[in-house]
């Protein structure tokens, strides 16, 4: 590795805290400040412990109302594609898989893209450039998803069957890969990865371009004093230096993508089947809670629901701790 | 969330309800008449939640009346299940559903027995995506059961041709498009399946969500609407004031007298007028019209309801809900086909009539 390791000086600096002065004899406006102090910390105390306490509740209630479903399957809920709503029997192996393939794609397509666009905003654009570009792809985030679902619906799907799917799969020659064979219908897994990779996008390439923005002029400096050309200044000085922040942004993307639910419902194609190829339609576990939750027939199916729900909870603080500890353990590398 | 958020209603209006609601949910013998209470509520609008196929008739007869009379109703168009898991816990004064209530839904129910009250009628109509095609197809119920069973899979089938000499058929792969939420559009058309294809009863059967054998699932009328305009070849199935209102092509599918018929509002009445003259003096209205006798009866047809308990220990509000009942059915009526939904046959509401009479206002059951 050839890390420029200037930074940890930097990096020290920002945590050193100031020396307290000594305490001269205590008055009364002390005495009161004391006590505001701790009537201060009493509360950011309880404003913090509510977030806990609120993720704690939600989690119990929906762990409650699942657990008729999950005692009834056990573990074949998540192992089985059995869903039958009017034989009652529920597995929701598809949309787990779903959920975590249509994320996973999502995040192999934006990243690139949204690292390319923060690299180039706060390296290389010119400053007339900058506020404009940076504007409109934070803009994407703004868009509502049910707007993303319309428009894949009636732009991005046709292109897809008509043009992209033929072209990857014939012309490529990827259709002897089970990934890119089979029939191209339009809504399918594919289609809802693309979707999320625009939606995951802006948040990525924010967070990225704002912790390339917080890493110190010196990194970029002492980089350049050894010779190095521009490219070599991004991927060897400033890169490494933000790479726990860029892996947080990321993660930050993936929790959107997760999550998703109006747009991925437009596009996937709804179907409960476990498919080789990303043309075919799939079914994620937000769109299944989505698409059924309202006409929920019988308690069961419900409470089936509901255990997507919880499954859906569980993922996602998965992912949140693995990425946690990506950021941990690339900050303690350096 | 919405469990938590729904029981948290529920305890309100439990409390806020008068003592002749508790009187009803303890059982008591005690005779104190409700009179009391329904002072206090006399003009609290009535409520009411459920289906959301009829909420643009509902929604037009509820202004109408509240300008007519003053009397408000606020109807939540939540879906027929939740309307009925409202009304089972006595959290509305009314319920809504597109599929009638299954016996252990009106034995759940904690307010006693259950009416249902036939209001409107609607259909559920065959749409494609063939360019290729300008006549209106021919389908009949067993071939769309093989179709959406996975069975026929290509447009120039030889059963297809058969019912449509002439037709220019392409040699395309049919794409199957059915709903992906749970609806009442689903469970007529899965309703009609069962009745008229051995194969779809055998396998997916009734309901408002069933696990279809093979295709992709749209979010709504308009998600079904918009993956079969978007792909050629694809079929689906909408309700028919959809279809209207988007002027989209729909076949024409056989009925129980061998005749093909279009979807439109007089083939569906005349459905249910087939139904209502053999209907027995004790029906409790809770009934299919699906592949109904008659030869001008369009065969995906069905009733929508509104559920209200026999028993309404309320009596302001008890005596408002059969008031307004009374309006529509006869008057409100006269709005359905101005709104794409088929009108009751003349029959069924004049039966309809006598069976409001019975029900008991300011009572407890």
């Amino acid at each position: 590795m050839t890390e420029f390791v200037a930074s940890d000086a930097a990096e020290a600096g920002v945590v050193a805290t100031t020396p307290t002065p000594a305490r001269p004899s205590r008055s009364w406006t002390e005495i009161g400040s004391e006590i505001g102090d701790r009537v201060y910390s009493w509360s950011i105390v309880g404003f913090a412990s509510l977030v806990p306490i609120l993720l704690l509740t939600i989690f119990v209630a929906v762990g409650v109302a699942a657990w008729p479903a999950l005692r009834e399957f056990g573990f074949s809920f998540v192992t089985s594609s059995d869903w039958d709503p009017v034989a009652k029997h529920f597995g929701a192996a598809p949309a787990i898989y779903g959920t975590v393939v249509s994320s996973f794609l999502a995040l192999v397509i934006a990243t690139p893209l949204a690292l390319g666009v923060a690299i180039f905003l706060s390296e290389f654009a010119p400053s007339w450039l900058r506020q404009p570009v940076a504007f409109t792809v934070d803009l994407l985030a703004a868009v509502p998803s049910v707007i993303y679902g319309v428009w894949g619906m009636y732009v991005l799907v046709p292109v897809l069957r008509t043009t992209v799917m033929p072209f990857l799969r014939d012309t490529l020659h990827l259709g002897v890969l089970p990934l890119f064979s089979g029939v191209a219908y339009g809504p399918s897994m594919f289609a809802a990865g693309l979707i999320l990779a625009i939606m995951c996008l802006p948040y990525i390439s924010a967070v990225t371009r704002e912790v390339l923005a917080a890493v110190p002029r010196s990194q970029r400096e002492a980089a350049l004093a050894l010779g190095a050309t521009r490219w070599e200044v991004i991927r060897d000085a400033v890169i490494p230096y933000a790479r726990s922040g860029i892996i947080g942004g990321i993660m930050l993307g993936l929790g959107r993508a997760l999550g998703e639910t109006m747009a991925v419902t437009m596009l996937i194609g709804n179907r409960h089947e476990i498919a080789a190829s990303l043309f075919a339609p799939g079914y994620t576990m937000a769109s299944l809670i989505a698409n059924e939750f309202s006409e929920a027939t019988g308690d069961l199916h419900l409470s089936a629901l509901m255990a997507v729900g919880f499954v859906l909870l569980l993922v996602t603080f998965l992912v949140n701790a693995v990425a946690r500890w990506l950021v941990w353990r690339t900050a303690r590398e350096r | 969330m919405k469990i938590l958020a729904f029981a948290t209603t529920a305890a309100i209006t439990l409390a806020a309800c008068s003592p002749s609601n508790d009187n009803t949910r303890t059982d008591s013998a005690s005779t104190s008449q409700p009179a009391a209470a329904s002072t206090g509520t006399s003009d609290a609008p009535l409520t009411g939640a459920g289906a959301t196929f009829p909420y643009p008739i509902y929604s037009k007869w509820f202004s109408d009346y509240a300008a007519k009379t003053g009397v408000k109703i606020n109807y939540q168009s939540i879906g027929s299940g939740g309307g009925i898991r409202q009304l089972s816990e006595q959290t509305v004064d009314f319920g809504a559903s597109d599929a009638p209530m299954s016996d252990d839904e009106m034995a759940s129910a904690k307010g006693g027995p259950v009416q249902h009250i036939p209001t409107v009628l609607g259909a559920v109509c065959i749409t494609y995506n063939l360019p290729e095609v300008k006549q209106t197809l021919n389908i009949t119920g067993d071939l769309i059961g093989d179709i959406f069973l996975g069975k026929v899979t290509k447009w120039n089938d030889p059963r297809i041709a058969a019912l449509n000499k002439g037709v220019p058929l392409p040699n395309r792969d049919i794409v199957v498009v059915h709903r992906s939420d749970g609806s009442g559009t689903s469970y007529v058309f899965t309703d009609y399946l069962t009745t008229v294809s051995a194969g779809w009863k055998g396998g997916p059967g009734k309901g408002k969500d069933v696990k279809w054998p093979v295709g992709l699932g749209g979010k709504g009328n308009e998600g079904v609407t918009g993956q079969v305009k978007q792909t050629p070849g694809a079929i689906g199935y909408v309700e028919l004031a959809y279809a209207r209102q988007n002027k989209l092509p729909t076949a024409a599918v056989r009925n129980a007298a061998g005749k093909f018929v279009e979807p439109s509002i007089d083939a569906v009445t005349a459905a249910a007028a087939g139904v209502v003259q053999k209907l027995p003096p004790s029906s409790d209205y809770r009934i299919s019209i699906v592949n109904a006798p008659g030869a001008d009866a369009y065969p995906i047809s069905s009733f929508t309801w509104i559920l209200l308990y026999k028993t309404q220990p309320n009596a302001a509000k008890g005596k408002a809900l059969l008031d307004f009942l009374h309006w529509a059915l006869h008057d409100g009526e006269q709005l359905a086909s101005s709104l794409d939904y088929a009108p009751m046959p003349a029959l069924l509401v004049a039966r309809l009539d006598t069976t409001l009479a019975t029900i008991r206002v300011g009572a407890t059951p």
